[in-house]
């Protein structure tokens, strides 16, 4: 039997998983994916995993908006032009 | 959009044959939360007595699963290994970022403060892990944040010279290699690979479990020094990118 | 009840799996990728909790309390810190595609076979 806290998590981290899969502009999609990591880590948490839990909020939080955004910057406008033949 | 209208067809009758097959093979799993784990409950009553470390979850990654981890360590190496050579070699060498992030002067105080705190907390985290939760891998990655942090409230300048690249890219090989270097102390011991043959200390105290030390930290300096070479490589790219826009290329 | 977690896993892999099939986008593709991965995170630890468990920590722990199984939290903390290095090498696959055609859409990469 799992208990509210759980549920709700589950819950939460059912509806976060598919707002991230529908969020198009991939910007949104950075934050959006912040946010499902913080529930996976509740989630975690209410499970008794700590350990999970800290890697997951430090990588959540922290690695993959860095990597993201970086991503999201050096692909904003058409690619470089080919100056030479290569 | 015909192209992608017949992959949603294709995808939705193997995405409803999946799903079937997903419920099928989970509907015969044990209740959640059964009490039937016997590998756990052995594991949660030895560990300790065995090993002397109070945290299970660290003696599973270091010993009892140790092989486990070493396959890990190999693939964190191999992607980062991929991305370095992919994004340095195809890099355009006579082209330097001029521009950065501009900070303010509260910024870059605030930064003098947080970036030992977090350098500790790392410190803190990776040393303790298998005492209370926490361990090398987790460890590793908040000492890249304090690398970032150096970065996001300072000047990328001062982060290059606080993280040189031969120093990040021999630490992150030499922690992947000494951690399979390691294991050879079983070997010479006349064990097995990876078995924890040294002296075992106390439960709850630094100096116990080991091997399970040893291997944590050879973990934390190859985690933090990967973590720091990916965020090295992605801020060049996008710091390229900032400068070809703001110069009008 | 006792199937939500099951579910919740099952879900957010085939979401995963739909944002991969229908992705304009590598970047958005390699993010419906890490969503997938964490179906199997939350699987795996749905697998091993323990009812009235308390986590795999024997220091300040109650006696007479039943331990949550740590062997499926070992090779989950593995995979989270792993997975961060796996995503840097598709963006960075996704950014040199960028480099050489002008674009991270897969559907204008057809025109570059052969």
């Amino acid at each position: 039997m799992t208990t509210a806290l759980q549920a709700a998590s589950y819950v939460v981290v059912a509806v976060l998983g598919v707002a991230v899969v529908v969020c198009r502009d991939p910007l949104r999609q950075t934050m959006v994916l912040g946010i499902f990591g913080l529930t996976l880590t509740l989630l975690f948490v209410a499970l008794g995993a700590p350990d999970v839990a800290i890697s997951e909020v430090v990588v959540s939080t922290v690695a993959f908006p860095v990597v993201l955004l970086a991503t999201i910057s050096g692909t904003r406008h058409g690619g470089r032009e080919q100056e030479e033949d290569r | 959009m015909s192209r992608e209208r017949r992959r949603l067809l294709a995808f939705v009758p193997s995405a409803v044959l999946l799903g079937g097959l997903l419920v099928w093979g989970l509907w015969d799993i044990p209740d959640f939360g059964t009490a039937h784990h016997e590998y756990a409950r052995w594991l949660t009553g030895h560990v300790t007595a065995q090993r002397h470390v109070s945290n299970v979850v660290s003696g599973v990654v270091f010993d009892y699963r140790g092989w486990d981890t070493a396959g890990e360590e190999v693939i964190v190496f191999a992607a980062v290994t991929g991305t370095a050579l992919l994004l340095r070699t195809t890099r355009d060498p006579d082209v330097e970022p001029t521009r950065d992030v501009e900070t303010s002067d509260l910024t870059r105080r605030a930064g003098d403060v947080a970036v030992p705190l977090v350098v500790l907390v790392a410190l803190w985290t990776a040393s303790f892990g298998y005492v209370t939760p926490g361990g090398g891998f987790q460890g590793g990655v908040i000492a890249a944040t304090a690398a970032l942090l150096t970065w996001l409230t300072g000047s990328y300048r001062r982060h290059r010279a606080l993280t040189p690249v031969p120093l990040v890219d021999g630490a992150e090989g030499g922690g992947v290699l000494g951690y399979l270097l390691i294991g050879c102390i079983g070997l010479l011991a006349g064990s097995a690979y990876l078995a924890n043959v040294l002296p075992h200390g106390s439960p709850g105290a630094l100096p116990a479990g080991g091997t399970i030390a040893l291997l944590n930290w050879a973990t934390g300096v190859a985690i933090a020094a990967a973590m720091v070479l990916i965020f090295h490589e992605f801020l060049e790219e996008h710091l390229l990118a900032l400068t070809e826009r703001e110069e009008g290329r | 009840m006792t199937v939500l977690p099951f579910l919740v896993a099952a879900l957010l892999f085939l979401a995963g799996l739909y944002g991969v099939v229908t992705s304009r986008s590598y970047i958005h593709l390699a993010v419906c990728l890490a969503v997938t991965q964490s179906a199997t995170y939350v699987a795996l630890l749905s697998v091993g909790y323990v009812r009235n468990g308390q986590p795999p920590v024997t220091k300040g722990s109650t006696p007479g309390k039943p331990f949550v199984d740590p062997v499926v939290q070992a090779m989950t903390l593995t995979d989270v810190v792993v997975s961060v290095a796996v995503l840097a090498l598709v963006l960075s696959l996704a950014m040199l595609a960028h480099r050489t055609h002008g674009t991270v859409d897969p559907e204008q990469m057809r025109e570059t076979r052969g």
